[in-house]
């Protein structure tokens, strides 16, 4: 296939999970700030919703001071911040445009059926339950749009850029919620906070969609380090780092496969996921967490680099 | 004009022949007459939503500026008998391939100029004629691969050529969208007839382009349309075209020309072209040759081109066939080149660029249609019966000026086709575009082709750029 239209359709992919992605975010801050202060409901709550959205510096350029009023604005509706959830829809829809005839009829529908929708959104959102409502709508939408890619797109290598697009997008969102919230995981000894972290552990759990999921793997209250281990290491977590390289592995290969020949993303990638495979949460702690995502976040965008060189240029 | 013309229309003959329906419309007549009367008006809007859904407006929908590009559909068939189409058939086919030798002789030896048949400033000094393909051997000796030609029709035994389009015709996406949708509303009328189909058209092109690839090509030859890009107003029909033929839709940013071979960039590596289907201008083409500023060509690709490492469709340099003055000369030329009589005449045509002409057509302002030679899509031109005064004085003064930019043709009665309006079906004027396809074995042509129609009452401008609709064209079977 044309290296632009696996390009289009990986971006499409990207981009509708990082609005999924932003949505949660909003949404677990907000949830946070209506916690009294004694609950771990922290003043600059806002300002870590703009760090886990990877955007402090265009925010601050915009804006002097994080709060519910810039924050939701500048993530959710703004058009001048590249990476809004408007944005992020805006360019998916370009982006399929682009490939029109590569999408099915169903995937097209949805993700322009999503872009007309979002002309109701355009002036905003006027109040704490609109912002609710938005926000569920964006996740809703995306969840329509992975949909209507699983069920009706071809298992050909349109379906597996399309899937990369997704996974290096979301192993890039874990990793950056990890990143900013990675002080509250580590052991009591120590910890910056204190046992009422335990809401802000829920509220990350929260904004990947994993709080039940704990439990069910757990079986025990939330527990830092088990926060740490289901996001990073557990394969059987869609949204863990781990899970998104398994995946990553998967769709490289098959890639490889039809094509009859490896290269540079499929080596990365398999070093990432090995080097998961291969931790404890125990040793990672050791030698240092902070470190650890740190790594992984610059190996990501080494992959996805890699990914852009080998086939999308 | 009004009185003194008399018009035909094609399913009731001339008025003096006593509105008889004609042997083609009357399967088509009987039902019309056999329907409820909101049937037609409840199709129509079937047809409008369908339109929207899977149809022309399908990469633009929901967009405001977009749609209002969308070209009126009109459900009742114009229909053509089998020995009218044979007519045409031969007529097209004769005229396309003079077209062929015609631009061979021009870009080659020129005995047509030599011969002192075409004159020499009417190509030399023709913006489109492209020094660079002087001396240029293109693949198989062709030209033009793609043309569409505009016939009108005055009575029932004469069609014209009104038009060559013979660089980058567009419309066939409505001919085989306007069939489908036909198909889909009205199988109760197709069962009464034994229509041509034209759905074989995408792989008729296919073929065609297949068959002009270069002799340096190895193996099945790879063939790419290319288009300017999203924002072209005729994107629809690019990917809709790449999508039936099954090929890749490029565009310059895809292509990238090395050692005199063009490749484009796909997720396996770069991949040879050999045929380039191009909905793209001349002057876009190669910024290295022409305009320096196009960032929708393929830096390179003309110098591929003349290594004969890759074969454009339609070649470059075409514009010199199709432009109004040159058309003027096209019996002649026909007759050049295949010494045959046209099976098609063109309009009369007065050449204002001589004397004895230009002094008639300021005799006759008032009668007569003025063109500018390179105006196109019905803009540039006077229709001296319905004109203002002033606009003709505005024309006279043109004229006089410079001679060699206009023609003149007396106002054609285009024949009309009953058609749906607000008030029920009402006659409205229609032209015919054929799509010739011309490949190494010889002409195709898929009975039929697009019939425009002027929606408004009287209007003889079918364009889509001016208010002008679609029909769906039939040529019967035998």
């Amino acid at each position: 296939m044309l290296s632009r239209t696996a390009d289009n359709l990986y971006w499409l992919a990207r981009y509708v999970e990082r609005a999924e992605y932003l949505a949660r975010i909003l949404d677990t801050t907000l949830r946070l700030n209506t916690l009294p202060l004694s609950s771990g409901g922290a003043s600059n709550e806002w300002e870590s919703a703009v760090a886990s959205a990877g955007c402090v510096n265009a925010f601050f350029g915009a804006y002097d001071d994080a709060n519910e009023g810039t924050v939701t604005d500048f993530l959710a509706f703004s058009t001048k911040n590249p990476s809004s959830i408007r944005n992020c829809f805006e360019i998916a829809r370009l982006n399929a445009r682009a490939v029109r005839t590569a999408l099915t009829t169903e995937m097209w529908d949805t993700i322009n059926g999503i872009w007309l929708e979002l002309r109701n959104w355009s002036k905003g959102a006027s109040s704490r339950e609109e912002l609710a409502r938005f926000l569920r709508w964006v996740m809703g939408s995306s969840l329509r749009y992975d949909g209507s890619a699983y069920r009706t797109m071809l298992r050909n290598d349109a379906y597996c850029f399309s899937r990369i697009g997704v996974y290096l997008e979301r192993a890039d969102n874990t990793a950056r919620i990890l990143d900013v919230k990675y002080h509250l995981l580590l052991p009591p000894a120590a910890t910056v906070g204190g046992p009422l972290d335990y809401f802000q552990w829920a509220s990350i759990l929260r904004s990947v969609s994993a709080l039940t999921s704990y439990h069910w793997v757990y079986r025990q209250n939330v527990k830092p380090w088990l926060v740490a281990e289901l996001l990073m290491l557990k394969d059987e977590m869609p949204r863990s780092m781990a899970s998104c390289y398994e995946n990553l592995v998967e769709n490289l290969d098959h890639i490889g496969n039809a094509y009859g020949r490896q290269g540079p993303a499929q080596r990365q990638a398999r070093a990432v996921r090995a080097r998961l495979m291969n931790s404890r949460i125990e040793e990672i702690f050791q030698s240092g967490l902070h470190e650890f995502i740190g790594t992984f976040i610059e190996d990501n965008n080494r992959l996805s680099s890699a990914v852009a060189a080998q086939y999308l240029m | 004009m009004a009185g003194k013309i008399v018009m035909y229309d094609e399913m009731t003959g001339s008025a003096e022949a006593g509105g008889a329906v004609r042997p083609p419309y009357a399967e088509l007549s009987r039902w019309l007459d056999s329907v409820a009367p909101d049937l037609l008006d409840l199709r129509r809007r079937e047809a409008e939503v369908v339109f929207r859904r899977i149809g022309i407006t399908f990469a633009v929908y929901g967009d405001p500026e977009a749609q209002e590009r969308l070209i009126p559909f009109d459900i009742i068939p114009r229909i053509l008998a089998a020995e009218e189409w044979q007519l045409l058939h031969r007529g097209l086919e004769q005229r396309v391939i003079a077209i062929n030798a015609y631009l061979k002789d021009i870009y080659g030896k020129r005995d047509i100029v030599r011969a002192g048949i075409v004159p020499e400033d009417l190509i030399f000094q023709n913006p489109l004629f492209r020094p660079e393909m002087n001396g240029q051997a293109v693949p198989h000796g062709l030209y033009v691969h793609i043309a569409g030609i505009d016939i009108v029709r005055v009575d029932p035994k004469t069609f014209y050529v009104l038009e060559d389009n013979v660089r980058t015709p567009s419309g066939v996406s409505y001919m085989l969208e306007n069939r489908e949708i036909m198909l889909r509303l009205f199988p109760e009328l197709f069962s009464r007839y034994r229509i041509a189909p034209v759905e074989n058209y995408p792989d008729e092109l296919l073929d065609t382009l297949k068959s002009v690839a270069s002799p340096s090509a190895r193996g099945d030859p790879t063939v790419v349309l290319l288009t300017p890009g999203v924002a072209n107003s005729a994107y629809y029909e690019h990917s809709f075209l790449a999508d039936k033929l099954g090929i890749e839709l490029v565009e310059g940013r895809d292509l990238t020309v090395r050692d005199d071979v063009v490749y484009m960039r796909t997720t396996e590596g770069l991949k040879r072209v050999d045929v380039i289907y191009r909905r793209i201008d001349d002057d876009f083409l190669d910024p290295l040759v022409f305009r320096s500023d196009s960032a929708l060509g393929v830096p390179g690709l003309m110098s591929a081109y003349h290594a004969g490492n890759v074969t454009l469709a339609n070649a470059v340099g075409t514009g010199i066939a199709d432009d109004k003055a040159v058309y003027s000369y096209m019996p002649e030329i026909i007759n050049f080149y295949l010494s045959e009589h046209p099976i098609l005449n063109n309009v009369p045509t007065w050449r204002c660029r001589e004397a004895d002409h230009l002094k008639y057509v300021m005799d006759h302002m008032e009668e007569l249609v003025v063109k500018e030679v390179h105006g196109s899509g019905g803009y540039g031109m006077l229709i001296g019966p319905q004109a203002e005064k002033a606009s003709i004085a505005t024309f006279r003064r043109k004229l006089k000026s410079a001679p060699h930019n206009f023609i003149a043709q007396p106002t054609l009665a285009l024949s009309t086709c009953p058609t749906c309006t607000g008030n029920g079906l009402a006659s409205r004027h229609v032209d015919l575009r054929p799509f010739v396809l011309s490949g190494r074995d010889g002409v195709r042509i898929v009975p039929g082709g697009l019939t425009r129609v002027a929606l408004e009452d009287g209007s003889l401008i079918v364009n889509s750029s001016q208010g002008g609709g679609t029909k769906d064209t039939w040529v019967l079977d035998g």
